[in-house]
């Protein structure tokens, strides 16, 4: 009965042996359900938290002019393009006047000959003037010859009579003259009326302005109302805003913002909210705001660009915070997972404003000083056994 | 007494122990595939509790959102809001889709959640939770993607803002989690070529293109260019409420398909994986019956090998029962070290398949008690054969 010797066979198989066995210690350790989560750690920190709202909005003009006719009609000019700066007064278009020149000339012609009446009813007047006088002078004299019975009193009727004649028709020559001269002035109306619809035909520009549609070429018909271009007031450009409406509270006029423009992105313009518009978008609930630029950039963005803009609201005071990535829902309710010594407790807490960099405000629940779990390898329990690493990625977070 | 199965070993053990370890190989390539059987299983399951739901709606007589496609309009959630019952709704958009990031493009799973909602990947392992409501990303470590990368999801890029790990599809794919509108607009937008062209395509349209009425073609074309689509909505419900409980008023009244999750996970275990598990089933079955029999074997012509040395043993007067202890012990021994370094080797090697293994403790010790079953019996033949040897053979043969 002795034991094996103890050979350099022995020796070998042994280690060979124990080899296996220590690796499968180690696999069994590492890869089981026993193997410690690893989670990264922080300390909760009383900071004070400068919360932003993000939205995105496309660039568009405040004041856009679409400039059309105001009947129907066949376009025959259009003197701009897209691109051209132009200034108030000035023609762009023109929509073709079919008639309405032979109707001014024909206006022009009944004006002439309304004045050419007018000629001829003075002429009337006076020669009802001279008829009146010399029927007055005569109506006058058989009186007196009447009453020295030089006349027969029929006679003197007569001539009486002609003088009545005589200032009828003056009156009349005279009622003739005015409705002649009222004439004229129907007809210059008429005239300058049609004239006011020639010009109205020649579109022009309101203010000083770019182009930024053709709508119709010449030969097209466009109906009343229909824009032939488009003008915008470069100046007047802005960004059309959507937040999200869960996260737009404190959105408010006159907050400075950041806009990225989609074409500049490593590029940060100033700007500032003009306005938060009082309607929402129900569809998409988003609220809106028009945000302006604080100084009129350089290149013009396209009108339609997309535009990334960020809101800073004003610093909170501070209060203790924890990454966002620490925040956990567990059974319904929002908390975070504590460690004490070894253990772990899952804190329900009340969170408060967050910055886009992830920092949360805990209004209840946490106080500074208390180390919670921030990354972790799996989804970790109240029996779960972890082990505190630095990153869990390789590098720092 | 002196061990004669460890004299016998020690006498060869180098042929032993490589014995051992090939067909510890040919047993970890088992466990591997039990592992990869496994890993799909869970995958589907890992899917299910990442989604943080208690229940799922969907359109109606649907599968979705995973085994079939669904779609709902994205203000259905308000409604289902106010049902019984449900703590928090939140929408939620999947689409498997090409990620790109440079030369290299990764297949994922694009899931559009709303921050702070169900649906959120649960845990990060580094960088934070989504803060802004557009164009940023979380993706798994699996896509191996890194903070603060910029990624593009159909036209749009996304900063990579957070990692999480081990939130994958039903089909292994690593998942990337991206605020909602923008996972809206990912489905639903087409490229730029296939817009221009159902542009021109509504403008030929002689009903939409009318010279009569302006606007009418730029209305047609913004409704086309709409999604006010979801795929599911999840809803996580109040504590003390079963989820049928919740999910059949939804049913009811608000006439949409609503999954609790052990439906879900009878669809995805059952419907949506069932083929390939099955193929991965078969042929763990004929590799564990390959696996056998070649354990079978090589015990065997392990004893026959050794046939002259027994005959001696015989010659001598050794006991049929030590003999036969000696054979089953060494059956046993072989059986061990090919158990150790089978789990060693699956363990090793599991991390490096593309897609999950995951190597259970309760397939590990299923494993263990076949492997000594299958020795056990393999030695019975092995035994049978030595006790049928005629001792003269020591001598002639």
């Amino acid at each position: 009965m002795k034991r094996f010797p103890a050979s350099r066979r022995t020796i070998s198989l042994v280690a060979v042996l124990a080899l296996l066995a220590a690796a499968f210690g180690y696999v069994a350790l590492r890869s089981g359900p026993f193997t410690p989560i690893p989670v990264t750690v922080t300390t909760v920190e009383s900071k004070a938290i400068a919360p932003s709202l993000f939205g995105i909005g496309t660039v568009e003009a405040r004041y856009t002019y679409r400039i059309g006719p105001t009947v129907a009609g066949r376009v025959k000019l259009v003197h701009v393009n897209v691109g051209d700066m132009v200034e108030a007064g000035q023609q762009v278009a023109e929509v073709d006047p079919v008639d309405l020149d032979d109707r001014i000339a024909s206006q022009e012609a009944s004006l002439k000959r309304a004045q050419s009446s007018v000629l001829a009813a003075e002429a009337q007047v006076r020669d009802g003037a001279a008829r009146k006088t010399y029927a007055e002078t005569q109506a006058r004299r058989y009186d007196e010859l009447q009453q020295k019975q030089f006349v027969s009193e029929e006679a003197d009727e007569a001539k009486r009579q002609e003088h009545q004649i005589a200032l009828a028709n003056f009156d009349a020559a005279n009622a003739n003259l005015n409705a002649a001269r009222q004439d004229i002035a129907r007809l210059r109306a008429d005239r300058d009326g049609l004239i006011q619809q020639r010009a109205n035909l020649r579109l022009v520009a309101p203010v000083n302005g770019l182009v930024v549609a053709r709508d119709a070429e010449p030969g097209t018909t466009v109906v009343a109302g229909q824009a032939i271009v488009e003008i915008i007031d470069p100046t007047s450009l802005w960004v059309n805003v959507r937040f999200d409406q869960s996260r737009a509270f404190g959105l408010r006029a006159d907050l400075s913002t950041t806009i990225v423009l989609r074409s500049q992105a490593h590029k940060t313009i100033s700007g500032h909210v003009a306005r938060v518009e009082p309607r929402a978008d129900a569809v998409t609930e988003e609220t809106l705001a028009k945000v302006v630029f604080d100084q009129t950039p350089e290149h013009l963005p396209p009108l339609g660009e997309l535009a990334e803009v960020t809101v800073a609201l004003p610093e909170l005071a501070a209060a203790p915070a924890v990454p966002n990535a620490a925040i956990k829902h567990l059974d319904g309710k929002t908390g975070v997972w504590v460690i004490e010594g070894d253990a772990l407790t899952f804190v329900p807490v009340r969170v408060g404003a967050s910055d886009l960099d992830g920092r949360v405000q805990i209004l209840e629940g946490l106080k500074v000083g208390d180390r919670v779990v921030v990354y972790s390898r799996r989804d970790i329990n109240a029996h779960s056994r972890i082990k505190i690493v630095d990153s869990l990625t390789g590098n720092k977070p | 007494m002196i061990s004669l199965a460890g004299r016998d070993i020690l006498h060869a053990w180098g042929k032993f122990v490589f014995t051992g370890v090939g067909l510890g190989l040919l047993i970890g390539v088992t466990l591997t595939m039990a592992g990869v059987y496994r890993g799909m299983v869970d995958d589907a399951k890992v899917l299910l509790s990442n989604s943080g739901a208690d229940l799922w709606v969907v359109q109606k007589d649907t599968l979705g959102p995973y085994a079939e496609s669904s779609s709902l309009y994205d203000d259905t959630y308000r409604g289902i809001l106010g049902m019984p019952g449900v703590a928090r709704a939140a929408n939620v958009t999947y689409l498997t889709t090409q990620v790109r990031h440079g030369d290299r493009d990764v297949r994922a799973m694009v899931v559009g959640i709303l921050p702070n909602g169900p649906g959120e990947p649960g845990y990060l392992v580094a960088g934070r939770q989504i803060t802004r409501s557009h164009y940023e990303a979380v993706a798994d470590i699996a896509t191996k993607f890194k903070l603060g990368e910029r990624i593009q999801i159909r036209r749009n890029r996304y900063t990579v803002v957070g990692l999480t790990r081990r939130m994958v599809s039903s089909s292994g794919d690593p998942m990337v989690f991206i605020p909602l509108k923008d996972a809206q607009e990912a489905q639903f937008l087409k490229d730029n070529d296939a817009i221009i062209n159902q542009r021109g395509r509504t403008a030929a349209n002689p009903a939409f293109n009318r010279p009569g009425v302006p606007g009418l073609l730029d209305a047609v074309i913004a409704s086309q260019s709409g999604n006010p689509f979801v795929n599911a909505v999840l809803v996580q419900i109040k504590p003390g409420f079963t989820a049928e409980e919740v999910a059949d008023p939804i049913r009811r009244w608000k006439r949409l398909q609503v999954y609790t999750r052990a439906q879900m996970e009878e669809i995805l275990v059952a419907k949506l994986i069932a083929t390939s598990s099955k193929q991965i089933g078969m042929f763990l079955v004929i590799l564990a019956i390959v696996s056998a029999a070649i354990v079978a074997f090589i015990i065997y012509t392990l004893t026959l090998g050794k046939i002259r040395e027994i005959a001696v043993l015989k010659l001598i007067g050794t006991r049929n029962r030590t003999i036969s202890s000696m054979i089953l012990q060494q059956a046993l021994g072989l059986g061990v070290i090919g158990f150790v370094v089978g789990k060693i080797s699956a363990t090793f090697w599991a991390p490096m398949f593309p897609k999950y293994v995951l190597l259970e403790p309760g397939d590990a010790a299923r494993g263990f008690i076949a492997t000594m079953v299958i020795c056990a019996l393999a030695s019975v033949l092995a035994i049978r054969a030595a006790l049928k040897v005629d001792p003269a053979e020591a001598i002639g043969g």
